[in-house]
């Protein structure tokens, strides 16, 4: 029991990244009719974004410390990040330290912007252009981009950690009743579920809830006679590709505390969520959250001990066997539209 | 001549000429000059340009023709060396058992992954194929490491005895053909040039010849027309008593068999493989090679697996050292900021090249280098000769 | 006994019951009209005959043989040819090329591994094809993309495809919806002339009743997914049923 319910929490930060990644892909394929193979690229962006504020944030100058001295017996020279004069060193400390999650509210505009120009200079020309070449001309932009972000960054990752606050362990055995130390679970994976919760509630509600998601909404499911209505439709959808772009950024953000980011991380991400929408249903962003997290768990499951007793490796197949079986048993995904994407 | 029209045979001609003569024409540099560095007529690359010509050619049959986009062609590729390599660790080092072992092993495999991928197309397609590439991928990295010697992969060691084989105790052996090692190198120093003729690149470009005339006969026939008819109009296909997916099924069979054709050599080469050469990025490689070239055309797909490969070797291997010999005319603040503009491009960062410029022939060649060729060609002819088509056009695309 | 027998077939899309207790009977070497208001179901029958869609009751018979659960190669393989609303054609392919594959179709059938050895013969193939398109008045126009002809000619390509493989029914979805009326009745024409000469039975949906009255030798009337009258020509015109139907559209 306590390892079933550790699996499902194991499993789901990870689905909740495929679902984010894959709620994203699934906009843009819905909206813009775009199979973007670019789209890793933008978690990977979002992940960058959150290095690229942690270093501003301790960029600094050099003083020198007469009260000190070095190992040489000189004053000693250190460090002080500019975030000191601007605060003071009591709140420069914690807005240092809570770079994560300040990157929030930098990354949204910054991924925002990425999606527009993205949108305006690229994919929009590939509009009417066949699903092969968009996938062609997308993947040769997540090269180019990945390519971009090691020229700048290296190719080492790059540890991000998360807030003091958050860093140590949450013991859910001994909340639930069993003993303690059985079902441990880091406090930053729990945010990272209810962050990602939370998107998904966000995104969900602002398609349901705003005139705007309504016209979008009806632009998926039939954009020409949107398009007849006199609706601007191409705007509208060019603001849905930023809106996807952002939440492939929040998740990246998000997820620099549990996996240093690194250039190719986009791709390794990539590969995997499009089994997952490719599983949940072409089109249907409901699936792309369920198969999400369905797959997450899954993998963390085959990931036991007992499991990889009986059939060693599961785990690393795990995925592409269920998106095998059910591409071939229910070809529209789980819960794919019917029309959407057949031949 | 050979069952193909003047033009498709006039074009074999040419391909055959250029492939037997690389180790002159890729060489044009003196050894002792600057310039060397760009001299690409070594074994080990020369070996690569023809190996992953056939690997992109056949990649072409199922793509250029049928337009199903597989991003899991390196599977393929994969279980063709891995069987080239068992044939050679347990039975015999010569390499024409081998070679056939590999195309076999390939194509029993894209049988049975095209069997099942090929009941969805588009998107799904790709996807597919990218699973059960990425599959193996994980198969061949851990669970079955027993067959497939894990991260490691697997080499001819000291201890395999090979059947067909009389190898002194401990000795290593060595791929050969019928007794000719397949590093056999003959050296031609003419001045300042050195020419290198090796065993293994003959053999290996006498088989992408021969993959060549093939896939020229296989693009001209009728079978060729079916599948570009598949690519055209699916539902015309069925409702004119064609049953498409058996048609795809032997193109995908066929290209697999290319891809297990390339990895058999690949091992012929150097008797070792590993893992990684199905890796997914292995599989994109292809895709880059196909398009960069021009998918759908004859040569195409060669010229385009030569321009990687030269690329990754070539360009890859300049360093800031060598830009600043060759600005080093320029006025010293000048030659650095030159030299930071091209530096990304160059060297370690020649994926940023490679990615920019197949983002330009998508966008604007979707033709490939051949179409850019052939628009070069009619801009210098001008339009006294629009209406003639000289050689060139035989490399139109087959659409 | 009609060459093509369709006995209480029965289609229904959620809520909506697009055929129900369709009867038809189609008479070998007759040229036979199924028209009808717009959502009569006129084109979920034709589905229905060619293995698009499979109906939820009642069976479809051709030439004795069902059809139901074929693939559409099966069926056109029996000898049951389909035009389309739009042309369907290999746009990417040349005009002669087009007219090859069903000579290929109809020489090697659907698959064979036969038949890719078979497809390096292909003298008889090209002979075919090239006679054909002498018939359908096309051979100057051979070496085109099809995709680069006005409508017409696609649609006289697509039915000299059709006739190419010889099929005993030829089914026709609004053949001339959408052309101009010298190409309509050009069109008329070649159905005229292509009933007239071969061994061939013609199943038409049609809107334009001017093409209807021109060709057809029976008519259905389809009308909320079932048939209203199945009658000739002449009786068809005045009847009230008919007319009700139409309110009037055509009358």
């Amino acid at each position: 029991m306590e390892a079933i319910i550790l699996q499902i929490l194991n499993g789901l930060d990870k689905g909740s990244a495929y679902a984010l990644i894959a709620l994203g892909l699934t906009l843009i394929f819905g909206t813009l009719g775009v199979v973007n193979f670019a789209h890793g690229a933008l978690f990977m962006i979002g992940a960058f974004c959150a290095v690229t504020l942690s270093r501003i944030l301790t960029l600094s100058y050099t003083v020198v410390d007469e009260t000190k001295t070095d190992f040489l017996g000189n004053p000693a020279k250190v460090d002080v990040p500019y975030v000191y004069d601007l605060f003071g060193q009591a709140t420069g400390d914690a807005i240092i330290d809570w770079a994560v999650p300040l990157s929030i509210l930098f990354a949204i505009p910054v991924m925002m912007v990425i999606g527009f120009v993205m949108e305006r200079g690229l994919i929009k020309h590939f509009y009417t252009r066949p699903h092969a070449d968009q996938i062609l001309v997308t993947f040769g932009l997540a090269i180019v981009l990945q390519e971009v972000i090691k020229y700048f960054y290296g190719a080492n990752p790059i540890p991000t950690p998360a807030p003091q606050a958050f860093t140590g362990s949450f013991d859910f055995g001994a909340a639930l009743g069993f003993d303690p130390n059985l079902i441990i679970y880091p406090y930053w994976r729990i945010i990272y579920f209810v962050f990602a919760a939370i998107i998904i509630g966000a995104v969900f509600a602002f398609l349901q809830f705003t005139t705007f998601g309504m016209v979008v909404r009806a632009g998926m499911a039939d954009r020409e006679t949107v398009g007849l209505l006199g609706i601007n439709i191409d705007r509208r959808f060019t603001i849905m590709f930023g809106l996807a772009a952002a939440v492939a950024g929040l998740a990246g953000v998000m997820y620099t505390p549990i996996n240093s980011p690194n250039y190719h991380m986009g791709m390794d991400f990539l590969v995997l969520s499009f089994v997952v929408v490719v599983v949940g249903g072409m089109g249907s962003l409901p699936g792309a959250v369920l198969a999400g997290f369905l797959l997450g768990i899954l993998e963390s499951f085959a990931s036991m001990r007992e499991v990889l007793a009986v059939l060693p490796g599961l785990n690393q197949i795990i995925i592409y066997l269920v998106a095998i079986i059910i591409l071939l048993t229910r070809p529209r995904g789980l819960m794919g539209r019917k029309g959407v994407m057949e031949e | 001549m050979l069952g193909l029209e003047k033009k498709d045979f006039q074009l074999l001609l040419v391909v055959a000429g250029l492939t037997l003569l690389a180790p002159f024409i890729l060489n044009p540099f003196p050894e002792s000059s600057g310039m060397a560095q760009f001299n690409a007529g070594y074994p080990d690359l020369m070996q690569r340009f023809v190996i992953f010509g056939i690997f992109a050619i056949g990649f072409n049959i199922l793509f250029g023709l049928t337009g199903y986009l597989s991003f899991g062609h390196a599977a393929f590729l994969g279980v063709g060396s891995y069987g080239a390599i068992w044939m050679m660790k347990l039975i015999s080092l010569n390499v024409i058992p081998a070679i056939f072992m590999g195309i076999v092993v390939a194509g029993i495999f894209a049988l049975a992954v095209g069997f099942i991928t090929l009941r969805r197309s588009g998107i799904y397609f790709s996807i597919l194929t990218l699973a059960f590439a990425q599959m193996s991928y994980a198969l061949a990295y851990s669970v079955l490491t027993p067959i497939t010697g894990g991260e490691t992969g697997l080499q001819i060691k000291s201890t395999d005895r090979p059947l067909l084989s009389n190898l002194e105790e401990g000795e290593i052996g060595r791929a050969n053909l019928f007794g000719m090692d397949m590093r056999a190198s003959f050296e031609l120093n003419v001045g300042d040039w050195l020419f290198t003729f090796n065993a293994g690149y003959y053999i290996a470009a006498i088989a992408m010849l021969a993959s060549f005339y093939l896939a020229i006969r296989i693009f001209r026939s009728p079978f060729g027309m079916m599948l570009r008819a598949i690519k055209s109009n699916q539902t015309r296909m069925s409702y004119t008593g064609l049953n498409p997916r058996p048609h795809t099924l032997a193109a995908f069979v066929i290209s697999g068999m290319y891809a297990g054709l390339a990895g058999g050599l690949l091992v012929a080469m150097d008797t070792q493989v590993g893992p990684e050469r199905m890796f997914w990025t292995a599989s994109g490689e292809v895709v880059l090679m196909t398009i960069l070239g021009g998918v759908g055309t004859l040569i195409g797909p060669v010229l385009g697996a030569g321009a990687i490969k030269y690329m990754e070797n070539i360009l890859s291997k300049i360093n800031k050292d060598v830009l600043h010999q060759w600005f080093a005319f320029l006025p010293d603040g000048l030659e650095d900021f030159v030299i930071t503009l091209i530096y990304p491009f160059i060297g370690k960062g020649w994926h940023l090249t490679l990615g920019i410029l197949f983002m330009l022939v998508v966008i604007y060649l979707p033709g490939g280098l051949v179409e850019g060729g052939q628009r070069l060609a009619r801009a210098l002819r001008g339009k006294k000769a629009s209406d003639e088509d000289g050689p060139k056009a035989s490399t139109e695309p087959a659409e | 006994m009609g060459i093509l027998e369709v006995k209480d077939v029965g289609k229904r899309f959620g809520g909506l019951q697009a055929l129900s207790d369709v009867n038809l009977s189609v008479k070998e070497n007759s040229v036979h009209a199924i028209i009808g208001p717009n959502g009569a179901g006129k084109s979920t029958l034709l589905n229905c005959l060619v293995g698009k869609l499979i109906p939820d009751t009642g069976s479809v018979m051709f030439d004795g043989q069902s059809v139901l659960g074929r693939t559409p190669h099966e069926i056109n393989q029996m000898g049951i040819s389909r035009v389309f609303q739009t042309p369907e054609i290999f746009g990417e392919l040349t005009v002669m090329e087009n007219m090859m594959i069903p000579c290929f179709a109809k020489r090697d059938g659907a698959f064979s591994l036969q038949a890719i050895a078979n497809m390096f013969s292909e003298k008889d193939v090209v002979e075919r094809a090239e006679s054909m398109l002498e018939d359908m008045n096309m051979a100057d126009k051979r070496h085109m993309h099809a995709a680069s002809m006005s409508r017409g000619d696609k649609r006289r390509l697509e039915i000299g495809m059709c006739l190419a493989q010889e099929p005993r029914l030829l089914l026709l979805d609004e053949p001339t919806a959408g052309m101009a009326r010298a190409d309509t009745n050009n069109t008329i024409d070649l159905l005229k002339q292509i009933s007239d000469e071969r061994d061939i039975t013609i199943a038409i949906i049609e809107h334009d009743m001017h093409v209807v009255f021109s060709l057809a030798q029976r008519i259905t009337v389809l009308a909320q997914g079932t048939p209203l009258v199945e009658d000739d020509p002449e009786n068809i015109k005045g009847h009230p049923k008919v007319r009700e139907a139409y309110l009037g559209e055509t009358a």
